[in-house]
């Protein structure tokens, strides 16, 4: 093949210089393009308009009495519904920020104080905690206890001990009216 | 080819435990090509890269599609409507098919014009033509899996062609089924091969490749290279030349895929799969037409051979003959170029095909069955007794003694023939035009043409039409309150519209379902509970789901525009209609059960406009295209953006191209 090689070198040095900067911007057009056209396919993993769509769910908390919980499904998650009695709320404010892992006040975790609405996902690997009914463990501060690695929450949902860096996050909801409440 | 070395200790370290690198620099970059190959030598590589976006864009549609019959056609519609890009997917994904086809027959042409079959190439032939049958059960397979009335009754044409086989024959089909019939089993099996055989495509390509690096490519003059100046390395020469084919092509694909996308298809497959009821008129996809003629040819039972497994057994053999082309075929020149004789009859060959597919996508009726059996007789004799001969009796001319330079310029016919083959396939798809000429708007259709796009003041008159009238009776289960945002309603609008209609909610916690107000993420609701309800409350007729209805009809949104101005207030004379019905000029069999819809005035529209049922056919035919294609609007302005962009990309890679070649020519 040596014999041929020559041939596709350019005959002239402007002809070299023509060549070149053809050869860059085409490259370069194409790998933009390349770049551009595989953002469609990436796109069309994340959620889909009607996933998106489905992103609230109403709870009646009327029948939840002081004391219990519920969880509901949100984004397929499960949520936690807490109706904290006086004493669990209490505790939750008196906690000291000096024993908290990740910092947060009660008042800035609630909108009613004895409603707590936390994502019931444990913030270490993604267990649901324990401490939604009666019979269950709830840990050394009365929240929630995470069995898969032992997280210990509190009854402001904070990680109180434990592996797991943050506190359950407090999803987006509204009180639409005394009874019900909007998630998402 | 242990002659390569690398300054770089790391790919050195990889290539003496395995030689990709020098494989690379001996297959891709040093492979000597003859240096004549002209453009029709392109289409190999483009099918190849065709290959790769069909395997690409079928991954990403496998991750949304569900293959269960109760769930395949909503699927597809949320692929259509919600996925991101979905539509931008599915429709490269269905217009990739055809081309993908345009391309590997202008391949296979290519290979019967310059005699590329002929020794040493046969093993690289026969490894094609496995490519081209593993192509078409590809090909079928995935028609069936969007699970319309084209995919079903398609579905159960084909699989019933095996129970021409005596004896096995119905073992066969029931093995395929997976049960009495065409159902849920089969629809199962086929989308696990769907995915499969892509992949068994690519391992054929890679020994299609190999055999063809082993022998190396034919060329337009059909002799052999004879030393190094008739070859050149096809890095950078066929690199440069194959790109810039492909941005030809891409071009060519790309203005089907954000213009046109439904020109292959078929409006009935719009319709979901009906068990039932079968199509007036069914036809397989354009690639099969030639093949779907010969199997209609036969109609005259022999003893021992029905007409059924004559015709079956002949599409069979229309196939298959082609493996044994290298020998039919007794003459030893190669090109057509030098066989002024066989080059005639390529030609007739060619449309003879042509004609064959044509005959394929028409009704089996009178004159078109005798020109189908001719046909399919030349299609034979071409094989059987033509070639044979005419190796025999053709007087070559002389050869030249060595590749020289010219490089045909093909360019000019390429683009004809792609053109052709493109309309061919659509044409052949479109049902034969019964019925009156359809009615059109004074003004024509606002998303009309290359930029038209859809008026959202008429979208929202349109809305308005439907909901205060249409909606009585059809449904419109594929669009959602939500998605009324795309043509300008308000949050609140939006709330309001589905708050007026209740769904059930989920079961409370006694267990008892209740009914709440709709929300902006639910669909549309259904006037009635079900079918049957539907059915009752209009006089045994279900009025159709209009979800889809603009792109369910041949010509659909002037389909639709007829229907609503073509009642008659009393059947003309002689044309009788039952009792309950009303007469349509439009509706097939002019007998309609729906009464005149519309009317002046018949709703006042919050904008002013008036109300006269021209303006109002045209704003419900403008909402239900946008139903139907509600991403229309951002198809075709992604479609500008994307061919500026291959214009300039495409020009850069011509200039790239001319000054790699210069020195050549
Ligand atoms: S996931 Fe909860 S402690 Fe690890």
């Amino acid at each position: 093949m040596a014999d041929q090689a020559h041939n596709a070198q350019p005959s002239s040095v402007d002809g070299q210089t023509r060549r070149d900067f053809l050869l860059y911007a085409t490259a370069g057009v194409g790998v933009i393009g390349t770049g551009l056209a595989l953002w469609p396919f990436v796109h069309s993993m994340n959620p889909a308009a009607d996933t998106l769509a489905l992103s609230t769910t109403d709870v009646d908390i009327s029948t939840i009495k002081p004391g219990q919980s519920v969880t509901v499904v949100w984004r397929g998650k499960p949520v936690f519904v807490r109706h904290r009695l006086p004493e669990e709320i209490a505790t939750a404010e008196q906690a000291a920020s000096a024993d908290l892992r990740d910092p947060q006040k009660d008042a800035d975790r609630i909108k009613k104080p004895e409603w707590l609405i936390l994502v019931g996902v444990c913030t270490h690997l993604g267990c649901v905690p324990l401490g939604q009914k009666p019979a269950d463990p709830r840990g050394e501060f009365g929240g929630w206890f995470c069995p898969c690695h032992g997280s210990h929450y509190d009854t402001s949902g904070r990680i109180r001990k434990g592996p797991a860096p943050k506190n359950l996050p407090v999803p987006p909801y509204q009180f639409t009216s005394d009874t019900t409440v909007r998630i998402g | 080819m242990s002659d390569f070395k690398s300054n770089n200790k790391v790919v050195n370290w990889i290539e003496e435990r395995l030689p990709v690198f020098s494989m690379m620099q001996h297959s891709a970059i040093e492979y000597p090509t003859p240096r004549n190959l002209n453009y029709w030598w392109n289409f190999g590589s483009l099918a190849a890269v065709m290959l790769i976006i069909m395997i690409l864009t079928g991954l990403f549609l496998a991750m949304n599609y569900s293959s269960h019959t109760s769930l395949a056609f909503d699927s597809v519609e949320r692929i259509m409507r919600d996925v991101n890009y979905g539509w931008l997917l599915r429709y490269l994904h269905a217009n990739g098919a055809s081309m993908f086809f345009i391309l590997v027959y202008i391949h296979i042409f290519r290979g019967l014009y310059y005699g590329s079959y002929k020794a040493p190439r046969e093993i690289l032939w026969f490894i094609g033509i496995a490519i081209y049958l593993a192509m078409m059960a590809t090909g079928f397979m995935g028609y069936v899996l969007p699970w319309g009335q084209m995919s079903f009754w398609g579905a159960t044409v084909i699989t019933n062609l095996f129970s021409a086989f005596p004896v096995v024959g119905d073992f066969i089909v029931t093995l395929l089924w997976g049960g009495f019939s065409v159902d849920n089993p089969t629809l199962n099996r086929f989308f696990a091969l769907h995915f499969l055989l892509p992949f068994i495509i690519v391992g054929l390509v890679v020994l299609h490749v190999w055999a063809l690096h082993t022998v190396k490519s034919n060329n337009p003059l059909g002799i052999d290279m004879k030393g190094p100046q008739d070859s050149i390395p096809f890095h950078p020469y066929y690199t440069i030349k194959d790109l810039f084919g492909i941005g030809l092509f891409l071009m060519f694909y790309l203005a089907f895929v954000f213009w046109a996308p439904n020109f292959f298809g078929e409006p009935d497959n719009y319709i979901p799969a009906n068990p039932m009821v079968t199509p007036p008129h069914i036809v397989p996809e354009w690639y099969y037409l030639p093949f779907y003629a010969i199997l209609r040819a036969f109609t005259f039972d022999l003893p021992l051979l029905p007409a059924k497994l004559q015709g079956v057994l002949a599409m069979f053999s229309a196939i298959l003959i082609l493996f044994a082309l290298p020998w039919l075929d007794t003459s030893k020149v190669r090109s057509a170029k030098f066989r002024p004789l066989y080059r005639q009859f390529f030609w007739l060959f060619l449309a003879n095909a042509l004609v064959l597919g044509y005959v394929g996508g028409k009704p089996a009726e009178g004159f078109l069955v005798t020109l189908g059996q001719m046909c399919t007789a030349y299609y034979f004799a071409h094989f059987l007794i033509i070639l044979p001969i005419l190796g025999k009796i053709e007087k070559a001319k002389p050869l030249p003694a060595s590749i020289s330079q010219p490089v045909v310029k093909a360019a000019a016919l390429i683009a004809m023939i792609m053109v052709g083959l493109a309309g061919f396939g659509g044409e052949a798809q479109a049902n034969s035009g019964e019925g009156p000429a359809l009615k059109k708007p004074a003004t024509a259709f606002s998303w009309e043409g290359v930029f038209g796009q859809y008026d959202k003041a008429a979208l929202k008159r349109g809305w308005q039409v439907f909901h205060d009238v249409c909606s009585n009776c059809h449904a419109m289960k594929l669009v959602a309150y939500r998605n009324l945002a795309d043509i300008g309603f308000t949050a609140d609008e939006i709330k309001a519209f589905a708050a007026e209609k209740e769904v059930p909610a989920e079961p409370n916690d006694e267990g008892v379902v209740v009914n709440r107000p709709a929300r902006a993420s639910d669909r549309i609701v259904a006037p009635f509970a079900n079918d049957k309800a539907a059915q009752a409350a209009n006089g045994g007729a279900l009025p159709p789901d209009l979800s889809l209805m603009a792109k369910a009809r041949v010509a659909g949104p002037y389909y639709v525009y007829s229907l609503m101005l073509g009642y008659e207030d009393a059947a003309p004379e002689g044309h009788p209609i039952p009792e309950g019905k009303f007469f349509n000029h439009y509706f097939p069999g002019n007998a309609i059960s729906m009464p005149a819809p519309i009317m002046d005035d018949i709703v006042s529209y919050t904008d002013g406009t008036k109300a006269t049922k021209e303006q109002v056919a045209t704003d419900i035919v403008t909402f239900l295209n946008w139903a139907a294609e509600p991403e229309l609007d951002a198809r075709k302005s992604m479609g500008v953006k994307v061919m500026v962009f291959l214009g300039v990309l495409t020009a850069l890679m011509f200039a790239l191209k001319r000054q790699i070649w210069k020195d050549l020519h």
